[in-house]
C-alpha cells in the first residue's frame, strides 16, 4: 500500500521537474485530478468531511484526558478561555491522544512556549505549522515550515518586502488607504466592520506588498479565506475542492505576474519593492518559479499571514474597546497611548492561536516526557493569558507596562516577519479613527469563524458616532 | 561602578551607570534609553535589542551563542560587531563601552 508521504516523494520532484514545460496552474489541476481518484480508494482518502457543530460543554464537566483544544468550535463559541485556564492550572503540558487531527501535546504556559519556540534544534517546524495536515494531495512548502538552512535563505529574500526601511516608504501609502476607507463609511446606519474596514484595508495592503493589481484585491481575500479554512488543516469550513481551486487561481495569477516582471527585468527595467520583484532580484530565489511547490507555499504563507492576522486585530481592537469602555476614554484623553495600545490589542486578540512543532529527540518539558516524533502545539493565545507572566491577563489595559512583551508574534527564527507592518497599519488606523470619530459602538455580534488556528471574526456590526464639529 | 554609552541612530548619546550583573538591555530599559525594544524580555529570541558595539570593546562582550548568531543573521542591518544587548552581561571590563543603535529594530 502506498502512503500519502511516499506519493508526495514522487510527486514533488516530478512537479518541480515538469514546471519548465507545464504551467504551474495546470499541474495543480493535474494533482487535483489525482486527488479526486485517490478519494475513491478508501485507503488513500485522507480528506476530511465537514465537521458538525455541537455545543461545547463546560470545561469543569470533563476529565483532563477528554479536553481537546483542537476543536474548531471552541473559538467559534467563545469558550476557549476557560479551557486553556484549566490546562494552565492543572496540566500545562497536556496530551490529547484522540483528536480528529491525531495525538498532540498542548503547551499552554508562556515560558514553556518560549522554550519550544527558541529551540529549533530540538523541535522541527517541518512539514507544517498547523495541527492537521495540508490539504491532501496538494504539496506546498513554505519557509515558516522549514528548518535552517533552507528556511534562512528563503526568509531573508522575502523579508525585505516588510523590512522597516521599506515600511518607512509605505507609511504614506497606508495612510492614504486608511483615510479613503474611513471617509467613505456610513455614519447614519450600522454596517459590518469586518467587510468594510478590516478586510478592505488588509486586502489593499496585501495587494500593494505583493505587487498584485489593486482592483483584484478581493480575490486575494477570498483565496486567503479558503486556504486558511481547510478542514483537515484547521477544522475550517472549506472543502478539498475549494482549496485546490484557490491554489489553482493563486498559481495562475502569480505565475502570470512573475513572468511579466521577469520579462521587464530581462529588458533591463528597474523592478519595484514588491515581493515578486524582490524574489526575482535575489539569487537564492530568482528561479523559484521553477520550484512550484515552494512558490505556491510561500505565496500562500504571505497571503494568509498578511490577511487573517491584521484583519482580526482590527476587529478585535474595536471589540476590546467596547468590552472595556474605560480604556476608550483613556485613549481619547491621551492618543499618545496608541503604540502601546497596538501591542495590547495584538496580545489580547492573538490572531493566530498557535504554531506546531515535531520533537526531533526525546525531551523533558515541565515534567512531561515528550518522545521523538511527537507533535507539539504552542498555544500563543494561552501564553498571552498566562497569569504567572502577565498581570490581569484577561483585562485589556491600553497603558499596560511592558505591553510589547507578548508572545503573539512567536519567538526565535520563525518570529513573525510582518510584525512592524502590522503594528504600523494598526497605529495609523487608530490615529485616523480618533481624528474622525467619537465612538465606534458594537451593535451586533461578533460572529467568530470556525477554526482552531485563526482567531477570526466573520462579521461585527458597528455604528459610528462622528466627532462633534469643534 | 562605571558607565556605558548607548548612541541612538540620530547621534543622541545616553551615558548611564553600569550595574554589574545586569544585562545591557536591562540597564537600557531601566534608564529609559530609547531605540531598543526587548520584546522577548531578554531571551535572545526576538532580535529587537540589536546594538553595534564599538570595535575596541567587541572582544570584551563575551561569546555569541548559536541562537543569538541566528537571530542576528535575520537582521538586515547586521554589522561585524553586532550584538543583542540582552545577551551581554555588564561587568567592570565593560566600563566605558560605546554602542550604536541601528536605524530600525527587527
Amino acid at each position: 500500500m502506498i502512503t500519502e508521504q511516499q506519493l508526495n516523494k514522487i510527486l514533488i520532484p516530478a512537479a518541480n521537474k515538469t514546471s519548465a514545460i507545464i504551467p504551474m496552474h495546470l499541474q495543480i489541476k493535474g494533482l487535483h485530478l489525482i486527488q479526486k481518484v485517490k478519494r475513491k480508494i478508501p485507503s488513500l482518502d485522507t480528506s476530511m468531511d465537514q465537521l458538525v457543530e455541537q455545543e461545547i460543554p463546560d470545561v469543569d464537566t470533563l476529565a483532563l484526558e477528554d479536553i481537546d483544544v483542537s476543536n474548531p468550535f471552541l473559538w467559534k463559541q467563545d469558550k476557549w478561555g476557560s479551557y486553556f485556564k484549566r490546562l494552565r492550572e492543572e496540566d500545562p503540558v497536556h496530551y490529547q491522544a484522540n483528536s480528529i487531527f491525531g495525538p498532540f501535546w498542548s503547551i499552554t504556559k508562556f515560558d514553556d512556549i518560549v522554550f519550544v519556540d527558541k529551540h529549533h534544534d530540538l523541535f522541527s517546524a517541518e512539514p507544517a505549522i498547523i495541527i492537521g495536515d495540508l490539504p491532501s494531495g496538494l504539496p506546498a512548502e513554505m519557509f515558516i515550515a522549514m528548518d535552517p538552512p533552507k528556511h534562512d535563505e528563503q526568509r531573508n529574500a522575502a523579508q525585505q518586502v516588510v523590512a522597516p526601511k521599506n515600511l518607512k516608504e509605505m507609511e504614506s501609502v497606508i495612510r492614504g488607504h486608511v483615510c479613503d476607507i474611513l471617509d467613505n463609511l456610513p455614519t447614519d446606519r450600522p454596517f459590518d466592520l469586518v467587510s468594510n474596514v478590516s478586510k478592505e484595508l488588509t486586502g489593499r495592503m496585501l495587494a500593494t506588498i505583493l505587487g498584485f493589481p489593486l482592483e483584484r484585491r478581493h480575490e486575494l481575500i477570498e483565496w486567503s479565506d479558503v486556504i486558511g479554512a481547510c478542514p483537515e488543516a484547521t477544522g475550517g469550513t472549506a472543502t478539498n475542492d475549494d482549496t485546490f481551486e484557490a491554489a489553482f487561481e493563486v498559481a495562475k495569477a502569480f505565475s502570470g505576474l512573475w513572468n511579466e516582471k521577469a520579462a521587464r527585468k530581462a529588458a533591463g527595467e528597474e523592478l519595484g519593492f514588491d515581493l515578486i520583484s524582490l524574489l526575482l532580484s535575489n539569487p537564492d530565489t530568482e528561479d523559484m518559479i521553477r520550484r512550484p511547490v515552494e512558490f505556491i507555499g510561500n505565496l500562500a504563507l504571505l497571503i494568509v499571514g498578511g490577511n487573517d492576522t491584521t484583519r482580526n486585530s482590527i476587529t478585535g481592537g474595536v471589540l476590546a474597546l467596547n468590552q472595556f469602555p474605560e480604556e476608550f476614554k483613556k485613549l481619547k484623553g491621551n492618543p499618545k497611548l496608541i503604540p502601546n495600545m497596538v501591542s495590547e490589542i495584538i496580545r489580547w486578540q492573538t490572531p493566530l492561536a498557535y504554531m506546531r512543532r515535531i520533537a526531533k529527540q526525546d525531551v523533558e518539558l515541565n515534567g512531561k516526557s515528550i518522545k521523538k516524533g511527537d507533535k507539539l502545539v504552542m498555544w500563543y493565545a494561552s501564553g498571552n493569558r498566562d497569569a504567572d507572566k502577565i498581570e490581569n491577563a484577561d483585562q485589556f489595559i491600553i497603558d499596560r507596562k511592558n505591553a510589547r512583551n507578548h508572545i503573539a508574534f512567536g519567538f526565535g527564527i520563525h518570529r513573525c516577519m510582518g510584525n512592524r507592518l502590522a503594528e504600523m497599519q494598526l497605529r495609523i488606523l487608530w490615529e485616523e479613527i480618533l481624528n474622525r470619530f467619537d465612538e465606534i459602538k458594537v451593535v451586533d455580534g461578533p460572529e467568530r469563524v470556525q477554526s482552531n488556528f485563526v482567531r477570526g471574526y466573520s462579521s461585527m456590526m458597528v455604528q459610528l458616532v462622528p466627532k462633534a464639529a469643534s | 561602578m562605571g558607565n556605558l554609552t548607548f548612541i541612538e541612530f540620530d547621534g543622541t548619546e545616553h551615558t548611564v551607570d553600569l550595574e554589574e550583573g545586569k544585562s545591557l538591555l536591562q540597564i537600557a530599559v531601566d534608564n529609559g534609553v530609547p531605540g531598543v525594544d526587548g520584546d522577548c524580555g531578554g531571551e535572545g529570541a526576538c532580535g529587537t535589542c540589536h546594538v553595534i558595539v564599538d570595535e575596541n570593546w567587541m572582544d570584551k562582550t563575551g561569546d555569541i551563542s548559536s541562537e543569538e548568531e541566528q537571530m542576528l543573521d535575520m537582521t538586515p542591518e547586521r554589522e561585524a560587531t553586532s550584538r543583542l544587548c540582552c545577551q551581554v552581561k555588564a561587568s567592570e571590563d565593560l566600563n566605558g563601552i560605546r554602542m550604536r543603535m541601528p536605524e530600525f529594530q527587527m
